[in-house]
């Protein structure tokens, strides 16, 4: 049998493999195929009916997104008879679509919507709802739902089951009662959900949405007894630009730091530093437990797990409770940064941290539920007020009727706007053990991890799990419990990767030291609150612009991030200190699934 | 019997029924038949535990426990009545008869009688189509019902 096959779209003769989908083959020719139910990420499905196409020899239309080419065939995609087929959908949907579109978020970036214009709906044939049919959620503390809006096209199901491996979600009921619904109709907020926000990127409507601060945010900015500080994570710098309409891997870092001056934050930080800073606890935790167990001969939990993906810690507290402590006791570079803001800034900064409101942007969904968490007040106060995804703070941009693209350059704050290229690059997944790489080898060794470039590429890339062996030739003697010692780490991102990594530390056979998982695919880049859409191309070309900016600096090493070291000289002491340990760690909570 | 050890005992009963399927994902339907005739309706806890048996997911569970008209989710009267709502019946009088037994029994469709002996259900198509108007009382079929012998057949039940 010919693995080869000749089709014919729309007059175009193309050959393709045998089991090409009719949608792959008509995108080979640049034919459009609309899709709806389909994402570039998930699973086929096949529900929506919005991509049918006309098939010779087959009675009905067919789906040209589950429909894979067995003979040669001729395909239309455009006859009337497609055409009025398309426009019912459409109108189906629209009968059950609740919600106007000027008073919705997605507005303008919503799929729904521009098939409507795109495929000519023009009325309401089969009318249309007039009233709510359900509540809306708002019980999360990160995301919003809202079943008016849902076309049910299992979008958010499948990520969240199979692309996430959490399932909070499923299809219940049947027919017109059909709904997503969490296990026996519970809230958001008592779900088993890790507040990813994946569902949101892939929603094709505005029925999953963050729950929204910037109207919070921007009544601190008009109150002149609060000091708003904001600190910006490194993965929205590479995004936001798509939400002005610069391609994917625009870094408009500087750009952004205008801009934010402009809507009236007092100051504005980088994240990087407390990245840099989580370096050094993370760093120094991870070669003590390697201490304890090589030297003290104690028993010491390993592998070690990075804690800066808040939707992984809640996967964790979930799925593997058991496995709590190996967690880091780090907090997340956003709560550091709180903690130190409201003390150490503050004192240093003369402002009563009492009237100080932290601002972070993040490319995170789940930050939100992270600065809610009842232990993260540990400067007194809640360290982080609010924290606002990439697309909220670029709603608040256009809001104060700012032209990103066209604004001058300018820099961080000082003195906590120094972040290193190390810092940069947690934005992407490996990024976070690249750069304690580049410092844990220099530490012990003294010497330059020995990459070129300081690129550690085997943790690099966008395959789900990466795993990478260092080998430690000579140790200073500090560490020389180390010298011909080999470190293995592995990196996964994506919760459903992690899920395979923590089977195997829960079976007791790993090999690895320490271990990275981000909770969102591609890392901090493909995070929740990035601009919509996403897909792997996107974010490979996020990655590429942060790991491009990380060459770019002269500072690429967290230990070498001179005003992190002054922070130990004139505050923390040095690094898992007692006032570190109170300041910058922190414990976690098992919840289990049933 | 305190709360702890009812549960106990429902956790016990639902792995006696997962194992004589040999914890077999694909039988989920057929355990939560038995487990809803067992106690009625599949509860929260009972979900739970077939989950937790089978390794599914608990909104997988439910989702399936949802699509099924004859799983209840939620606690159900002991006389569960479903008259057919499809197109044969309707045409041969299925309103009257739908009428009739909202006023017997004083609660509308979807509801449950406050002693907890009736449930009221529409249901799909039950095959008896040539006899219609048809009902279901639990497992027992009535069919060629008017409204004054769908009200006498319920008084039975009283």
């Amino acid at each position: 049998m010919s693995m080869d096959i000749t089709v014919n779209i729309n007059g175009k003769e193309i050959t393709v493999k045998r089991g090409t989908t009719i949608l792959e083959a008509a995108r080979n020719v640049n034919i459009h195929i609309p899709t709806l139910c389909y994402h570039d990420d998930l699973c086929i499905s096949g529900i929506c009916r919005i991509c049918l196409v006309e098939v010779d020899g087959e009675r009905t239309l067919q789906a040209a997104c589950s429909i894979p080419i067995t003979r040669p065939v001729t395909i239309k995609t455009h006859t009337e008879r497609v055409r009025k087929a398309r426009r019912n959908v459409l109108e189906l949907m629209l009968a059950n679509h609740y919600g106007e579109c000027y008073t919705c978020f997605r507005n303008q970036n919503c799929e729904l919507q521009k098939l409507a214009k795109e495929y000519g709906v023009d009325a309401l044939k089969f009318e249309h709802v007039t009233e709510p049919r359900y509540e809306q959620d708002k019980t999360s503390a990160a995301v919003v739902r809202d079943k008016n809006k849902c076309i049910l096209c299992r979008r958010c199901i499948r990520t969240c089951q199979d692309f996430q491996g959490v399932g909070a979600l499923d299809a219940t009921h049947r027919g017109y009662d059909t709904q997503i619904q969490a296990f026996y109709d519970q809230p958001m907020a008592d779900a088993v959900c890790i507040n990813c926000g994946q569902c949101i990127t892939r929603c094709p409507v505005g029925a999953l949405r963050e729950k929204d601060f910037s109207d919070s945010v921007w009544q601190a900015i008009d109150d002149p007894s609060k000091i708003v500080v904001i600190q910006t994570a490194p993965a929205p710098r590479a995004a936001i630009g798509e939400e002005f309409g610069l391609p994917p891997g625009t870094s408009v870092t500087k750009k952004l730091n205008t801009a934010l001056k402009m809507i009236g934050f007092d100051y504005v930080f980088d994240t990087n530093f407390t990245a840099d800073l989580t370096i050094m606890e993370e760093g120094t935790e991870l070669l003590g437990r390697l201490k304890d167990l090589l030297v003290d001969r104690k028993e010491a939990v390993l592998p070690m797990v990075t804690s800066c993906s808040p939707g992984w810690i809640k996967f964790c507290e979930h799925f593997y409770p058991k496995l709590l402590p190996n967690l880091s006791t780090c907090k997340s570079p956003q709560q550091m940064f709180g903690a130190i803001l409201k003390t150490y800034f503050a004192q240093k900064a003369g402002i009563n941290p009492a009237n100080m409101v932290v601002v972070s942007l993040m490319p995170c969904v789940a930050k939100k539920f992270e600065t809610d968490r009842p232990e993260m007040t540990s400067s007194g106060f809640k360290d982080v007020d609010f924290a606002l995804t990439t697309r909220e703070v670029a709603q608040m941009i256009k809001e104060a009727g700012i032209q990103l693209t066209q604004l001058e350059d300018s820099p961080f704050d000082d003195p906590l706007g120094l972040g290193s290229g190390a810092g940069l690059i947690f934005g992407a997944t490996g990024g976070v053990m690249e750069a304690a790489i580049r410092t844990a080898y220099e530490i012990v060794t003294g010497e330059e991890a020995p990459f070129e470039n300081l690129r550690v590429t085997p943790v690099r890339g966008m395959e789900g799990i990466k795993e990478a062996e260092i080998f430690i030739p000579k140790a200073l003697e500090e560490w020389s419990f180390l010298e011909g010692k080999t470190l293995r780490v592995a990196v996964a991102h994506g919760t459903a990767n992690a899920r395979k990594l923590m089977d195997i530390v829960t079976q007791g056979i790993a090999q690895w030291h320490f271990i990275e998982v981000m909770a969102c695919p591609g890392g901090c880049l493909g995070g929740g609150g990035q601009p919509i859409p996403t897909s792997e191309e996107i974010r490979k070309l996020r990655a590429k612009a942060i790991y491009g900016e990380d060459e770019q600096l002269t500072l690429r090493k967290s230990h070498k991030n001179p005003q992190v070291l002054k922070l130990y000289e004139e505050f923390l002491g040095t690094p898992n200190s007692h006032k570190s340990h109170e300041l910058l760690h922190t414990t976690y909570t098992p919840r289990g699934v049933f | 019997m305190k709360l702890e050890s009812r549960n106990n005992q429902i956790a016990q009963e639902v792995i006696e029924i997962v194992e004589k399927y040999n914890f077999q994902r694909e039988k989920l339907l057929q355990i939560l038949e038995e487990l809803n005739d067992s106690y009625g309706y599949l509860s929260e806890f009972v979900m739970k535990e077939v989950a937790k048996n089978l390794q599914l997911t608990t909104t997988e569970v439910y989702s399936v426990a949802t699509f099924y008209s004859f799983l209840n989710t939620r606690p159900k009267g002991k006389y569960i009545i479903r008259l057919c709502k499809t197109i044969s019946c309707v045409l041969a009088g299925k309103n009257a008869v739908a009428n009739a037994l909202r006023n017997e029994l004083g609660i509308d469709f979807g509801e449950t009688t406050s002693d907890g002996k009736f449930s009221l259900e529409f249901t799909n198509c039950i095959g008896m189509c040539n006899q219609g108007p048809a009902m279901l009382i639990n497992n027992d079929v009535y069919y060629h019902l008017d409204p004054e012998k769908a009200v006498e057949i319920v008084e039975k039940y009283q």
